[in-house]
């Protein structure tokens, strides 16, 4: 059983919808109990960082989620919360990977909005994603490069498309919106 | 690299696409999940489905397709025709729409955009423009291009994007059904002055009109309906012609 953490965030459906064509059943939930028990945990979201954060401590999902043992897959904005901290709204968030998150530079269209490749691909959430393949993205907001890094994608600057540190994984583009590549990677963190 | 997203248009009445399709392998060429799915696979980037009648009374109608459609499909997709209010983007989110497309309403009441975008985040407001040529300028025209309007087109863009849309869909009326390319001039104006992403649409009719667009303007997508709906062009073999023409697109 995969638990899908539910927080004031949406895109959380398309998420459910992306694991049952895999054939997986997943629960949206914010029981503390539900979470703790699942084989794996989904924290997705399409949202702003200092409300979702508010939210998540509000609820003590924040000392929740780092306390997970399990992998633990973040999505887009759930990525960035497992940084240290969001130039959104100046936000403090979980700390898992230490890399700050920043706007993007008005050097071109923000959001960076579409289909785009990876340049470095490490570890097993990626496996047998290629560096031609493309994923899609929808943010403003960017993780920067760091030691958890585990693919590049470039867009005005180079940022963290995905992330590793333990059992926690994440990626900045949508695998649940991103085609066949995306559905590998899904496939990849149920079989992890 | 990002790439240039091909977007086909699927119009909708009573939950079902309105025009014929002359599509193979499709078992029922009305159905919209099924034509999403096959877009889908010739390699669309993202859909757009708009809702043609847009009552009340086909809103529940549209939502139990908008489920099924996101039920089936892996990309993105849009959803629009008689957004009104917060509460309508509400059903089209929850019922699994990436993003809501607004036309008249945001132009009848622009703070929409705003409530949108604070309620929903940014990414998911695409605000719809229908423009023409008239005299001296681009003007918005509104209720699917029946009523004029004294709004520039660039202005209002510019007013959209600093309300908060995400992305801005120019439709040039003068193009739109003619098949003889898009309108360029108003989508390079409109691409150069903007920060947000602009999807072009009306007027393509062959392969090159892609290529000049893409080439020409700026602008980060290309919406089609008609083309794509009759088989004239493949979503895969217009792909293909843009990689070799050097147009950076996801094949």
């Amino acid at each position: 059983m995969i638990a899908i953490i539910k927080y004031n965030a949406g895109n959380i459906r398309s998420v459910q919808n992306a694991l049952q064509r895999l054939g997986c059943t997943a629960v949206i939930t914010d029981d503390h109990e539900e979470i703790l028990n699942a084989g794996k945990v989904i924290f997705p979201g399409v949202g702003e960082a200092a409300s979702a954060m508010k939210y998540l401590r509000e609820k003590n999902l924040d000392t929740l989620i780092i306390s997970l043992k399990q992998p633990v897959l973040g999505i887009c904005l759930g990525l960035q919360l497992m940084c240290r901290h969001s130039e959104e709204g100046d936000t403090t968030c979980l700390g898992i990977f230490p890399s700050d998150v920043r706007l993007f530079p008005p050097a071109d269209k923000v959001p960076h909005m579409g289909w785009n490749n990876l340049i470095t691909v490490k570890g097993p959430l990626l496996n047998g994603i290629s560096p031609d393949e493309n994923l899609y993205f929808v943010h403003s907001y960017y993780a920067e490069t760091g030691p958890c890094t585990t693919a590049v994608c470039e867009y005005i600057v180079p940022f963290s498309a995905a992330m590793q540190k333990d059992n926690f994984y994440a990626t900045q583009f949508h695998p649940e919106k991103s085609a066949g590549p995306g559905e590998k990677i899904l496939k990849n963190f149920i079989e992890l | 690299m990002l790439k240039k997203r091909i977007i086909p248009c699927l119009d909708i009445r009573d939950g079902r696409t309105v025009k014929g399709v002359n599509f193979v392998n499709i078992r029922d060429a009305g159905d919209p999940v099924e034509l999403a799915a096959a877009y889908a696979e010739q390699g669309a980037d993202e859909l757009v489905f708009l809702d043609i009648t847009a009552t009340i009374e086909n809103r529940k109608t549209l939502a139990n397709l908008v489920e099924r459609i996101a039920a089936k499909i892996n990309i993105p997709f849009t959803v629009g025709g008689g957004i009104n209010t917060i509460d309508d983007v509400s059903v089209m989110l929850k019922a699994g729409a990436d993003k809501i497309t607004i036309n008249s309403a945001a132009v009848r009441n622009p703070h929409l955009i705003t409530d949108i975008a604070r309620e929903f985040g940014s990414q998911c407001v695409v605000t719809a423009i229908d423009t023409k040529f008239r005299g001296n300028g681009w003007f918005v025209h509104i209720d699917g291009g029946r009523t004029p309007t004294e709004l520039d087109t660039l202005v209002w863009a510019k007013r959209a994007e600093e309300l908060g849309a995400g992305e801005i869909l120019l439709t040039s009326m003068n193009n739109d059904g003619t098949r003889e390319g898009f309108a360029l001039s108003i989508t390079r104006e409109t691409a150069s002055k903007l920060n947000i992403p602009v999807i072009a649409s009306g007027g393509a009719g062959k392969m090159e009109h892609f290529s000049e667009l893409f080439s020409g303007t700026g602008c980060s997508a290309a919406l089609a309906a008609s083309i794509f709906h009759y088989g004239d062009i493949k979503i895969s073999q217009l792909k293909e012609y843009l990689y070799n023409e050097g147009v950076p697109v996801r094949i």
